[in-house]
């Protein structure tokens, strides 16, 4: 049994089937990515294992235990974080507010009415140290809205990491990214790995390549190719349907 | 635009000025009413509308759901004070209980129709639900009293700790309506800065991270419309001592209208205390720029527009920027303020 798996997953809206026979699976303490073209189904696919669309067919396990079609908030609820390719973030609020909402030390107390929130040292230490990790600490007090574009991206792993997942779905989070902010990014990654199990859809495949223990190639929303880095470059099929031979010359 | 994060809200020590400030009004201002050519009557009216429009803000600003039906709730509170008093018991404590339970029960019940909604389909069906709640005050005669409403409803004494207070003077029940005013204050400003009032705010500013960060999004909006209503229903139970009636018009589509209007041009979509102004600001209008004008209600209207199109930040936003602008444009307080 895989740490997280999903077995034969279909997705269609209205006559476009976005999703076929989907079968995928992550093991504990891995970096997994998935990769094909633009359209291919990767972000549908994040969304229907995070709990945003429900799937029409299929199953979705968790250590065993089916997610299959419940809300995103039990899923969240659970251990499943995720961040998104266009950032969700909450503007207005502050960057350390964004990483408290997301503890599950703040949503224990979330029907408190009465109590404080930022004078409680505790949560604001939890999440300092999440921006710790980030690197985004000294910006802890400023609003979200004033971050840098790659700000923003580590903020939204940031808030992903506040849950205290079992497992963290990154989708594209190179998206925008220059190329000092990617080297960033990768390093981070490269710590979080260490404590994490990480999927992550990327376009960036050199970054990819680098980070992943093993990678699905999604295209015409089917897994057409699975393997380490190693195993998909010397694909020729997959060389030339997704990922192009100029990128991994 | 500035948003609700920009003006602070958050230490105790924020909040002591403004609420010290209101107090002293409150306290003083059957003295200088008078003085400055008004009435009694309208700090009553002020006191109450200040209650209800705080307690929707906490749906409108701080939970940005958009409720276009909210008179309802004070109509509700008003019949629920009236029916009271009329048919069970001449109690105060008794009819303002009915009056909140009443409002926030019809809340809840709504509340679990609308909540799964947002955008203008919330909006419509707020404003659906309200409209039913008026015509069935105008046709359930046997209740209501039908378009005539609840006539003669009495003014019970204020018992406290076997005190008695009589409140048949409009200066008592100001002091009565000043008191709750105090209470709503304190309450809602300790809900807005609690776990809770974070997690409503992080609803408006994204629901769908909001679901990921684990939160049952419908109920924190259902809550909130449920304590709104509340509000508006003690707000409802005041008005009806005061007018002594109680009548469809109460819970009308132009008080549910008139209440968006007050807590927008008072700036409740960036500030705790826009509702505040807001009510001020339109109680000025109706009495003193009436005073001048049979028209004064069109001003008001325009004034509104241009409020919305040009500074949708309302008085309370103007008033903070120009504060800012003041002090030379110094880093927003609330950092300083989550600082400490």
């Amino acid at each position: 049994m895989a740490f997280f798996e999903a077995r034969n997953l279909h997705k269609r809206f209205g006559s476009r089937v976005v999703l076929e026979n989907v079968s995928l699976s992550f093991e504990q303490g891995q970096v997994s990515g998935i990769m094909g073209p633009n359209g291919a189904g990767k972000t549908t696919c994040f969304h229907v294992l995070t709990g945003l669309h429900k799937p029409d067919r299929g199953e979705i396990e968790l250590q065993g235990v089916s997610i299959a079609g419940l809300p995103p908030q039990r899923i969240a609820r659970m251990g499943v974080s995720r961040s998104f390719q266009i950032m969700n973030l909450f503007d207005d609020s502050v960057v350390i507010e964004n990483v408290m909402l997301a503890l599950p030390e703040f949503r224990a107390r979330r029907l408190n009415v009465f109590g404080g929130v930022f004078d409680d040292k505790a949560l604001v230490e939890a999440a300092t140290d999440i921006l710790d990790q980030v690197g985004l600490a000294a910006r802890a007090w400023e609003k979200a809205t004033s971050l840098s574009y790659g700000e923003r991206r580590a903020l939204e792993i940031g808030v992903a990491l506040a849950a205290r997942p079992k497992i963290l779905f990154l989708d594209e989070p190179t998206s925008g990214l220059g190329t000092e902010a990617t080297r960033r990014l990768a390093s981070l990654i490269r710590q979080l790995r260490e404590r994490y199990t990480i999927v992550m859809i990327e376009h960036d495949m050199r970054f990819l390549f680098d980070l992943a223990d093993r990678i699905s190639v999604i295209h015409w929303g089917q897994v057409i190719a699975e393997g380490t880095p190693a195993e998909l470059q010397a694909n020729k099929w997959v060389r030339r349907s997704a990922l192009g031979e100029a990128t991994l010359a | 635009m500035i948003s609700l994060a920009d003006i602070p809200s958050r230490s105790p020590v924020q909040a002591y000025g403004p609420v010290a400030l209101l107090a002293l009004a409150l306290a003083t201002a059957p003295w200088w009413l008078p003085a400055i050519g008004l009435y009694q009557y309208l700090g009553v009216e002020v006191a109450i509308w200040m209650i209800f429009a705080l307690g929707f803000n906490l749906l409108f600003g701080y939970a940005g759901l958009h409720s276009f039906g909210h008179g309802a709730y004070l109509g509700i509170g008003a019949y629920a004070f009236g029916l009271f008093q009329q048919n069970v018991a001449l109690s105060l404590w008794g009819g303002l209980g009915a009056a909140i339970l009443a409002a926030g029960f019809a809340g809840a019940i709504v509340g679990v129709f609308v909540s799964h909604r947002r955008g203008i389909y919330y909006a419509l069906l707020t404003i659906a639900f309200g409209q039913v709640f008026w015509f069935s005050s105008m046709k359930l005669y046997g209740i209501t009293g039908g378009e005539d409403g609840l006539l003669g409803i009495p003014r019970p004494p204020l018992t406290f700790f076997g005190l008695e207070f009589d409140l048949r003077s409009n200066v008592a029940l100001f002091y009565l309506s000043a008191i709750f005013l105090l209470l709503t204050v304190l309450i809602l400003w300790r809900l807005v800065n609690s776990p809770f009032g974070r997690v409503l705010q992080a609803i408006r500013q994204n629901e769908t991270r909001a679901r990921f960060a684990g939160y049952e999004v419908w109920r924190f909006k259902w809550a909130a419309f449920v304590i709104s209503a509340m509000f508006a229903g003690l707000a409802g139970g005041l008005f009806s001592m005061a007018q002594q009636s109680a009548y469809p018009d109460v819970m009308s589509l132009h008080q549910s209208g008139l209440i968006v209007m007050m807590v927008l041009v008072g700036g409740g979509l960036v500030s705790f205390w826009g509702p505040v102004l807001g009510v001020i600001l339109y109680f000025v209008a109706r009495d003193v720029l009436g005073g001048l004008t049979e028209t004064w209600l069109l001003w008001y209207g325009l004034m509104f527009m241009a409020m919305v199109m040009l500074r949708p930040e309302g008085v309370a936003g103007m008033l903070h920027l120009g504060w800012k602008r003041l002090r030379g444009g110094e880093k927003p307080a609330v950092l300083a303020a989550e600082k400490a």
